[in-house]
């Protein structure tokens, strides 16, 4: 598969995943519900692109186009997402955890803010054992108002971490948008600390791709981090609360305009029509074979409610005094 | 009487004490659009000086909120998560609580923190499902968790009058909880007095927050064999002693339910002052969540490791057995 195939084929999985997740969370077969990642795919497909296996990314609240770009089994994803023991985390995870160590995802995160500072640990470690991996973390706008991850640039910067940052500016933290939330630019911040910085089209994969494999090479070299703005349009709700809550705080031409830049398209016409079709049939049979799969598969045992609480086993009492001997 | 439900009485009492003092201003993420249904109006009447949409930085604007609070301000600041206030512990227990004592009493800070939906909202998982409430009763910020629309109501309005930095947890379990209130009556509640649910002379349950909802199934489940006595401490600190002591003294039995951490957690609080202080006949018993358990997203283990009503039961059941 080509590298514009293999594009496409990434964002068309994420798409058809979103999809056929937010059927699933409207059925109540996923609890809690998602954040969608529809209209922003081509980021994640463009950065893991330039990527490694062993190398190593940290994700976000809106999470699941990076797990799958970076290579995790959307089979496997699904069943986290459904709550099964077959899941990538045991079903203990869930959308805004999920996580596969096996492909260097480091996990989505659930508090804003929170992967930088853990890729540049991780960045780091590569460093200190010779290895040339890189580290990437992805987050949204509203995280660069974060303290820790400026914090995170100092040290970065400081130490010539191979870290990239990836910066989704999709408009909106939530309802907030970037204007009213972000005094100075977003590139601007990282640039205070020496960082390079760039801002591509997010809607365009193959521009993202040729923005991550030159921030990928310098950190590889050990020319330490860089930063990338990609920015893009949310098209779904912040998350699938919004289906039933209905707030309102974006105008439904803006809306329109946004999702009229759909990056499937702009990368799908780089390729033959026959081919597209091709892609996209693969995609919906291995998501059949997800939905199936996940729905197939067993629930966990409420026994091990907190097993994996602690690496080593420990295990603490349990929460009802009529088990007090249960003290281990 | 009108039907008033209890995210409802959070949204009235804030507005009611916007409307009355102009020093009340609010402070939060996505408050404006109102995404978490409390503060639902207020930008529309106030203007954007008192009704403060945040970028993401809490920590900033936390203890922003303590230095509009030592100049004169009376800032209410609306968590979207529990776990955001592990983000600004520093910024409460640190700094917000200690200027009083750390100043020789020039300082107050009248800061009320309150989360909409705080402990399990099932399918938030590891991060979002936290109960910290034992937290800051134990570092001594004033801390209440109402269980009914009128003390939500009545607590929220005293914590944003009372001249400390109050911690106002209102958990996702009891936010849809709906009672009859008459609303001309609705007022302030005062900190540190709790309330009898429902008399009982053997065996008291202390049950905080939504769980005073499983401990009434419970008592009405068990009425014909064993009277239960509902006690809700409404405030985790100051802590109603007084009125525990006066309902143990008739029990002599105390079981005590909870949704947080049993290791060092309010239940366990609880227990010791009641073994050390109060006539127990019989040793006490507390339903928790397990020893530092991280939420699991799963909705089987989810529930497993929440206290659930059964348990209350069986637990009320033993002690009172136990006595014989
Ligand atoms: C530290 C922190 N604050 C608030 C939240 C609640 N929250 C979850 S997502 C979100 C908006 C995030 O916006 P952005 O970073 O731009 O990412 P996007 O949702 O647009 O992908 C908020 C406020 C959180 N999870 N963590
Ligand atoms: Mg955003």
């Amino acid at each position: 598969m080509s590298v514009g195939e293999g594009l496409y084929r990434t964002m068309r999985l994420i798409r058809r995943f979103e999809e056929r997740a937010i059927e699933l969370v409207h059925a109540g077969e996923i609890i809690g519900g998602i954040h969608p990642y529809i209209g922003q795919e081509a980021i994640a497909a463009g950065v893991c692109a330039a990527l490694r296996d062993d190398d190593v990314i940290t994700s976000t609240h809106r999470g699941h186009g990076h797990v799958l770009a970076k290579g995790a089994d959307p089979v496997r994803m699904l069943a986290e997402l459904t709550g099964r023991s077959t899941g990538l985390n045991g079903g203990r995870g869930g959308s805004m955890h999920a996580a596969d160590f096996g492909k260097g995802i480091y996990g989505a995160n659930g508090i804003v803010g929170a992967g930088g500072a853990i890729a540049t640990g991780a960045a780091w470690a590569a460093v200190k054992e010779g290895s040339d991996r890189v580290a990437v973390s992805f987050f949204g706008d509203g995280a660069v108002n974060q303290g820790v991850l400026l914090e995170t640039f100092n040290l970065a910067a400081l130490w010539r971490l191979p870290v990239l940052f990836v910066c989704e500016n999709n408009g909106y933290a939530t309802t907030l948008t970037v204007a009213q939330a972000v005094a100075g630019s977003i590139t601007a911040r990282a640039e205070a600390f020496g960082i390079p910085a760039v801002s591509v089209d997010g809607a365009d994969a193959a521009a993202v791709l040729n923005a991550a494999r030159d921030a990928v090479a310098r950190g590889r070299a050990g020319g330490g981090p860089s930063f990338i703005e990609a920015t893009a349009y949310r098209f779904d709700a912040h998350h699938t609360w919004e289906h039933k809550a209905r707030v309102r705080y974006r105008a439904d031409e803006e809306v329109a305009a946004g999702r009229s830049r759909d990056p499937l398209d702009i990368q799908g016409v780089r390729l033959d029509a026959d081919t597209r079709a091709g892609i996209d049939a693969d995609v919906e049979a291995l998501l059949a074979e997800a939905v199936a799969f996940a729905l197939d598969s067993p629930r966990p045992d409420p026994a091990g409610a907190l097993d994996h609480l602690y690496a080593t086993g420990l295990r603490g009492r349990d929460g009802v005094g009529l088990l007090d001997t249960a003290v281990r | 009487m009108a039907r008033l439900s209890y995210l409802k009485a959070l949204q009235r009492a804030l507005a009611d004490e916007m409307a009355r003092d102009s020093s009340v201003c609010v402070l939060g993420e996505d408050i404006g659009v109102g995404v978490n249904n409390v503060t639902t109006g207020l930008l529309a009447k106030h203007g954007p000086l008192r009704v403060v949409d945040t970028p993401l930085s809490e920590q900033a604007f936390t203890s922003f909120a303590t230095g509009a609070a030592l100049a004169g301000q009376r800032p209410v600041i609306e968590f979207q998560i529990p776990s955001l206030l592990f983000l600004v512990f520093e910024q409460i227990a640190n700094q917000a609580h200690k200027f009083s004592l750390m100043t020789g009493g020039q300082a107050k800070v009248p800061v009320t923190y309150f989360v909409p939906g705080s402990g399990s909202r099932s399918g938030w998982a590891g991060q979002h499902s936290d109960h910290p409430y034992g937290l800051f009763a134990h570092v001594g910020v004033k801390t209440v968790v109402p269980a009914t629309p009128e003390d939500a109501y009545g607590l929220f309005l005293t914590a944003i009058r009372d001249d400390d930095p109050v911690v106002l947890f209102a958990p996702a379990g009891s936010l849809g909880v709906r009672g009859d209130v008459d609303l001309a009556a609705l007022g302030p509640v005062p900190l540190g007095v709790g309330r009898v649910h429902r008399e009982g002379t053997d065996v008291t349950v202390v049950a905080v927050g939504h769980l005073v909802q499983a401990a009434l199934a419970v008592a009405e489940q068990l009425a014909d064999q064993i009277s239960v006595e509902v006690f809700d401490p409404r405030t985790l600190y100051p802590f109603d002693w007084d009125g525990l002591a006066a309902s143990v003294a008739k029990t002599g039995r105390l079981v005590v339910i909870d949704d947080s951490n049993r290791m060092c957690g309010i239940a366990g609080e609880i227990l010791a002052t009641a073994a050390e202080q109060m006539r127990l006949t019989v040793p006490p018993k507390r339903v928790t969540r397990p020893d530092g358990a991280v939420l699991p997203f799963a909705r089987e283990l989810d529930l497993a490791v929440q206290p659930q009503q059964d348990q209350l039961l069986t637990a009320v059941q033993e002690v009172y057995k136990s006595s014989r």
